[in-house]
């Protein structure tokens, strides 16, 4: 059964429309990710899912309907999303970047063993822990972002082009444990991705977008398969 | 020198004041970039409300909580009826909205309690302190002392609660905040409680030596303003020093510079603010704003 499923979603900022009726889903426990260039409305497509820009059509999660609740309350339900730009809080701490994310969790267990949980992911995290945030490098505030919406223990986990800036090394190792992530903790993940060659070795199952529509689909092997998704996004 | 130290010690308590009312104006600037100029008023009807409560024969203490508490819940009621529906204006509408909060609520004082200026009480004796040869009024020890636990509740606030934590980041960051499950409305309003709980303890402190009257807070909301540009308006900290600075500098230049004496000493104040935004608008402690346009 589909975690998360999206049919004819649109999105419009003011006036400009983004998103013009796209479909998708996320399997429970699945890996799916979203491909496309800049301004196709990958992010546009993840702020809808939390709630923060104006939507139409349907979203569901878990088997209800999300469409126009606040984010706050979708986080609840187990979204944890890190954002476009790694919305590190800079001047506080790394230790309290991630207390934050375990503000709106539910259910029991220690924050502090939730802490010691991604600690465990991200060592260099540990080391970092009583300085702030804004002192962090890139790859270390991605790894941040990815480590802050994981103490929500969510159901889901958004990403939002945790490659960008990054050098491959540090992609490789973010993405390593977004996967360990997915296998022993049952978190399914909606990654959304510009470099292709990454996205499609991790996930499952892939969408392309073209300026606010789904063009393609189908599974991540299949597609990286595909002749023209190689020549425009993958370069060989 | 005794003349010296007793000053030095009268400019710490009202010191301590001004940096109270200035806190309050900077919790308030940081968490939504707006100056709430109608902290003062707000301040003075808190101690309003203390004085009816001891009027009706509310012991001190008791009285004082219980304003701290009916403060608190009116400021976060100012911000939920009065300040969210212009949340999103430019901040031009906020500060008008602010400016017509200030007059109603002092011609609300008026009309309620009349413009007679009436004795507020001092929880502490009337007895002055002998330390060697130097006295000192006990009111501006405890005011001292006072001022000191109110930052010392706040700091272990901010600094060691989830809440507290939780209000640092929504007046951060709102956009990441609300992706953590932050209630960012919410969090402005409680800052807007505390901040009216800390004028409360401000008003409380300072009736006893300017008299309570509508007005009260009229002057001393330029000292805080003088003390939160001084300490910077983006360090809680800074706005503390630089209300105790303020303080003692207002009562050394009354004493010992005879052409301004009491009449001239708000001056002082002004000038303090103009000199201070002339050479660092950032302040002492505030950090200079880096905004990307």
């Amino acid at each position: 059964m589909a975690l998360l499923e999206a049919r004819g979603l649109q999105a419009q900022y003011g006036w400009t429309k983004v998103l013009h009726g796209i479909d998708f889903a996320v399997e429970e426990g699945g890996i799916t990710t979203i491909l496309g260039a800049n301004g196709a409305g990958k992010t546009t497509t993840l702020r809808a899912v939390c709630g923060m820009v104006r939507t139409a059509g349907e979203i569901r999660f878990a088997g209800q309907r999300i469409n126009g609740r606040a984010t706050e309350d979708l986080v609840r339900l187990g979204i944890g999303h890190a954002p476009e730009g790694r919305g590190t809080f800079v001047n506080l701490t790394v230790e309290e970047n991630l207390r934050l994310g375990a503000y709106a969790r539910s259910g029991g267990g220690s924050v502090a063993q939730d802490l010691e949980r991604v600690y465990g992911y991200f060592p260099v995290l540990a080391q970092r822990k009583k300085q702030a945030g804004g002192t962090l490098s890139g790859g270390e505030q991605q790894m941040l972002a990815v480590a802050r919406a994981l103490m929500l223990r969510p159901r889901l986990l958004l990403l939002d082009e945790p490659s960008l800036g990054l050098a491959p090394l540090v992609v490789r190792e973010i993405l390593r444990i977004v996967r360990t992530i997915n296998r022993e903790e049952r978190v399914s993940v909606l990654l959304v991705e510009q470099n292709a060659a990454v996205a499609l070795g991790l996930a499952q199952h892939a969408y392309l977008m073209e300026t606010g529509r789904v063009v393609m689909s189908g599974p991540a092997a299949e597609l990286r398969q595909n002749d023209a998704i190689r020549r425009a996004y993958l370069g060989y | 020198m005794e003349v010296f130290f007793q000053q030095v010690v009268s400019g710490l308590a009202t010191g301590g004041i001004y940096g109270s009312v200035a806190l309050a104006l900077v919790m308030i600037y940081q968490a939504t970039d707006v100056v709430n100029y109608a902290q003062g008023e707000m301040a003075m009807f808190s101690t309003y409300i203390a004085w009816t409560l001891l009027d009706k024969g509310v012991p001190y203490w008791w009285a004082f909580v219980l304003t701290l508490v009916i403060s608190f819940a009116g400021g976060v009621l100012l911000e939920r009826i009065v300040i969210r529906p212009v949340e999103n204006k430019p901040i031009l509408t906020i500060v008008i909205v602010c400016i017509g909060l200030l007059v109603i609520l002092n011609s609300m004082a008026g009309w309620i309690y009349s413009y007679i200026q009436k004795p507020f009480p001092s929880p502490f004796p009337p007895k002055p302190i002998m330390l060697g040869t130097v006295v000192f009024g006990a009111h501006d020890l405890g005011a001292i002392g006072v001022t000191l636990v109110v930052l010392a509740f706040l700091y272990a606030f901010f600094r060691f609660t989830t809440l507290g934590l939780a209000m640092r980041a929504a007046a951060q960051n709102p956009v990441s905040s609300r992706l953590c499950g932050i209630r960012v409305g919410w969090m402005l309003a409680i800052g807007w409680g505390l901040a009216s709980m800390v004028g409360a303890v401000a008003g409380m402190m300072v009736a006893p030596i300017v008299f309570l009257d509508p007005n009260m807070m009229a002057g001393i909301l330029i000292y805080a303003f003088a003390s939160a540009t001084l300490g910077g308006f983006t360090s809680p900290g800074g706005a503390v020093l630089g209300g105790l600075i303020v303080g003692v500098i207002e009562n050394l230049v009354g004493t010992y510079v005879h052409f301004i004496g009491t009449e001239l000493k708000l001056t002082v104040a002004l000038a303090l603010i103009l000199v201070v935004l002339v050479f660092k608008p950032s302040g002492l402690f505030g950090r200079v704003a880096v905004h990307r346009v």
